[in-house]
C-alpha cells in the first residue's frame, strides 16, 4: 500500500495545481488562497508519512507504470530524497501562507505556479532516471522563470532574462551530456548506470569523463558554484522576497544532483572514473565561500546579503559533497535542511523590514524604524545567530559536525580556516546591518498610520521558520540520526543497485 | 556519414555559441535555438547511426535504437516551449528595458587612443 505514496509528492502538487487554475478558485481569490494552503499542508504531510515509512523501514522503488527498471522509469524514495521532498513541501505551505496576505495578488497564477515548483522539484528529487531528472528541471524551472516575473519590475526583467538564458544554456549543456552518457553505457537508469560505468574500457572511459563533467557544469549552474554564481544575487534580491524564499531550495537541487550523480555513479565503483570530480568540487567550492562571503560584507540591502549566504552555503555545502565521506554527507544533509530553511527565513523577514521602513526599504543605512520592533527584530535575531552558528541554534551543531567531519578525512588545513574566517564575515555583517536597521535612525519621526503592520499571518509564517532550528537542536539526536541514516543509503552502494535492478537481474 | 553528421553538429553548436556570446535579445534566441538543434541531432547520434533500419523490435535482424527517438522528441517539445517563453521574456525587456541588450545598457564602445588624442 505504501508503494503508492512515492508518486505523490510528485502527483499531489500537479493536481493541486490544476485545481487552482479551475472554478471555483480560479475566479475567487480567497477559495484559491485556502485550497493552498490546505493542499500544501497536506502534501507537506504526506511527504512526511513518505519519509517516515522510507526512514523505518527500506527505501521504495517505484516503477512508473510497472515498466521494470532499468527500461522503465522508476522513482526511487531512499531517506535523502524523502526528507528533501518533505523540507520542499514545508517550504511551499510557509511561502503559500505567507504570500495569502497580498503578495499572490500583485502578480497572475502565483499558487499554481508555486505547486508546479513543488512538482518539479519533489521529481527532481525522487527520481532515479537522468533522463527525467532533467525533465523535472524542466518543470521546475520554466515554474521558477514565470514565478521570477511575478510582481515583475524593471530590474526583474533584466535579472530574469539572464536567469533564462544561462539555463536555457544548461539545459542544452544537461542534455549533450546526457547524450554521451546514453551512448556510452547505454542506459539512462542512475543505478544501472552506476553499475555500466564500473565496466566500461578503452576510449568509452574518455567519453564518460567528459559526459560526468559536462553534467558537473550544468549541476554547478543551478547551485550556483563558483564561476556560474553570477545569475543568483540579482535574480534572488529582485526577486518577490516570498519566491525568494521558495527559491531557496532550487540551489539545493543542484547540490543534491551532485551527491547523487557523484556518490552513486562516479563514487568508489567506478573503476578509472571514481572520485573523478572530487578536486574540481573541493577547490570550486573553497572559492566559492570566499566569495560569497565577501559578497555577503559588501551587501548594501538586506535581500542582496540574503542571496549572497545562499552563496556561502552552497560553498559549504559542496565542499562537504567533495569529501565524500559518509561522515560528511551526513554534516551536508543537517546543514542543508538547516540552511534551507534559515535563508527562507531571511528573506520574508527582508521583506517585513523593508515595508515598515518606508523609503528606504531593506537598504542597510540609517532610517526610520520598523513598526514592530520586538517581533521582526527577535526573529532577525534568531535567524542570525542561526546563520552565523551560535550555539542555542541548529547553525552551531551543523557548524560543530562539519568541522569535525573534515576534520576527520584530513581537510581541515584548508577547510577551517576559509570556513570559519567566512563565517566571521558573515558575523560582522550581520550584526552590523541587524544594528543599523534596528538602532541607527536619522528621522524622528512617529510611526504614522499609513503603514501597516504584518499580518499574523506573515509573521507566524516566519516564525515557524525560525523555531524550527530550535527545534532542530531540542531533537538534536533524532535529526542527527535522520542524516547519518540518509548518508548510509546514499553510500551504500551495492544495497541501491541491487534494490532499483532487482527486476533485471 | 559519421564525419558529415558530427561536422555539421559541431557548427551548429559553434554558431550557436557564437551567436549567444554576442549578447543582444535576438541573436541569443537565434544561437539558443541552433545550440538546441545541435543538440538534438547529437542525442539522436547517442544510439548510433543507421540507415534503412526499423525501430521496433522482431521485424528485422538489425533494428535501430528507439530510445534516443523518444529523447529527441521530449527536449523537441521542451525546447520549443522554453525558446517561446525566451522570445516573449525578451519583447518584454526591449519595452522596459528600452533596448535589446541581456544587461539592460548598451556597452559604449571604448574610446581608441586616437579618438582621445583629437
Amino acid at each position: 500500500m505504501f508503494e503508492h505514496l512515492v508518486a505523490l509528492p510528485v502527483l499531489l502538487p500537479m493536481l493541486a495545481g490544476i485545481v487552482m487554475l479551475m472554478p471555483p478558485c480560479g475566479k475567487n481569490v480567497r477559495v484559491r488562497r485556502i485550497v493552498s494552503v490546505l493542499m500544501s499542508g497536506a502534501i507537506t504531510l504526506i511527504c512526511g508519512l513518505l519519509f517516515f515509512t522510507v526512514s523505518n523501514d527500506s527505501p521504495i522503488v517505484y516503477a512508473v507504470g510497472n515498466w521494470q527498471a532499468p527500461f522503465g522509469i522508476v522513482l526511487v524514495a531512499d531517506p535523502l530524497a524523502s526528507l528533501l521532498t518533505t523540507l520542499t513541501s514545508f517550504l511551499a505551505f510557509i511561502c503559500a501562507l505567507y504570500s495569502v496576505s497580498g503578495d499572490d495578488e500583485k502578480g497572475s497564477f502565483f499558487h499554481p505556479l508555486l505547486h508546479f515548483l513543488v512538482l518539479g522539484v519533489n521529481g527532481a528529487f525522487l527520481t532515479g532516471d537522468a533522463f527525467n531528472l532533467f525533465v523535472f528541471f524542466e518543470v521546475l524551472l520554466i515554474a521558477s522563470y514565470s514565478l521570477l516575473m511575478h510582481n515583475a519590475d524593471k530590474h526583474t526583467t533584466r535579472a530574469a532574462l539572464q536567469y533564462v538564458i544561462m539555463n536555457l544554456v544548461g539545459s542544452a549543456v544537461f542534455l549533450i551530456a546526457l547524450g554521451i552518457m546514453y551512448g556510452v553505457t547505454g542506459t539512462l537508469n542512475m543505478a544501472d548506470m552506476a553499475v555500466k560505468v564500473g565496466q566500461l574500457t578503452g576510449d568509452d572511459v574518455y567519453l564518460a569523463k567528459i559526459g560526468g563533467l559536462l553534467l558537473l557544469v550544468v549541476f554547478a549552474l543551478k547551485a550556483a558554484l563558483l564561476p556560474l554564481h553570477l545569475w543568483l544575487p540579482s535574480t534572488y534580491a529582485s526577486a518577490t522576497p516570498v519566491v525568494g524564499a521558495m527559491f531557496a531550495i532550487m540551489t539545493k537541487v543542484g547540490v543534491y544532483s551532485m551527491m547523487r550523480v557523484y556518490t552513486l555513479i562516479f563514487g568508489e565503483h567506478a573503476g578509472e572514473l571514481s572520485h573523478m570530480a572530487q578536486s574540481w568540487l573541493w577547490g570550486l567550492a573553497i572559492i566559492t565561500i570566499v566569495v560569497g562571503a565577501l559578497g555577503v560584507l559588501a551587501s548594501q540591502d538586506l535581500r542582496r546579503m540574503s542571496a549572497n549566504l545562499v552563496i556561502v552555503s552552497v560553498g559549504t555545502l559542496v565542499a562537504l559533497v567533495a569529501v565524500q565521506t559518509e561522515e560528511a554527507t551526513s554534516a551536508a544533509i543537517y546543514y542543508m535542511v538547516h540552511s534551507t530553511i534559515v535563508s527562507a527565513a531571511l528573506f520574508l523577514l527582508a521583506d517585513l523590514i523593508s515595508r515598515q521602513r518606508g523609503k528606504v526599504l531593506d537598504r542597510i543605512t540609517a532610517g526610520r524604524g520598523v513598526n514592530q520592533e520586538k517581533v521582526l527584530g527577535l526573529a532577525f535575531l534568531f535567524a542570525a545567530l542561526t546563520v552565523v552558528g551560535m550555539p542555542p541554534f541548529s547553525g552551531f551543531v551543523s557548524k560543530l559536525w562539519l568541522l569535525n567531519a573534515t576534520f576527520e578525512a584530513n581537510h581541515a588545513l584548508v577547510f577551517w580556516p576559509v570556513y570559519l574566517l567566512a563565517s566571521f564575515a558573515v558575523l560582522v555583517a550581520l550584526s552590523r546591518a541587524g544594528a543599523t536597521v534596528f538602532w541607527k535612525r536619522t528621522v524622528k519621526e512617529q510611526c504614522n498610520s499609513t503603514i501597516e503592520n504584518a499580518t499574523s499571518k506573515q509573521v507566524i509564517a516566519v516564525w515557524l521558520l525560525i523555531l524550527v532550528s530550535p527545534l532542530l537542536v531540542i531533537f538534536a539526536g533524532m535529526a542527527t540520526e535522520v542524516s547519518i541514516d540518509a548518508a548510509k543509503w546514499l553510500h551504500n552502494y551495492d544495497a541501491m543497485t541491487n534494490l532499483v535492478l532487482k527486476g533485471a537481474n | 556519414m559519421e564525419l558529415l553528421y558530427s561536422s555539421s553538429v559541431g557548427l551548429l553548436v559553434a554558431c550557436g555559441v557564437f551567436l549567444i556570446l554576442r549578447a543582444r535579445t535576438f541573436p541569443v534566441v537565434l544561437g539558443l535555438t541552433m545550440l538546441s538543434y545541435a543538440v538534438n541531432l547529437m542525442l539522436f547520434a547517442s544510439g548510433r547511426l543507421s540507415l534503412n533500419q526499423a525501430v521496433v523490435l522482431g521485424t528485422r535482424e538489425a533494428y535501430a535504437d528507439p530510445l534516443p527517438q523518444a529523447l529527441v522528441l521530449t527536449a523537441i517539445v521542451i525546447g520549443f516551449a522554453m525558446t517561446a517563453f525566451v522570445v516573449i521574456l525578451a519583447i518584454r525587456a526591449r519595452a522596459d528595458l528600452g533596448n535589446d541588450h541581456v544587461n539592460g545598457i548598451v556597452p559604449t564602445p571604448k574610446p581608441t587612443k586616437k579618438g582621445r588624442k583629437s
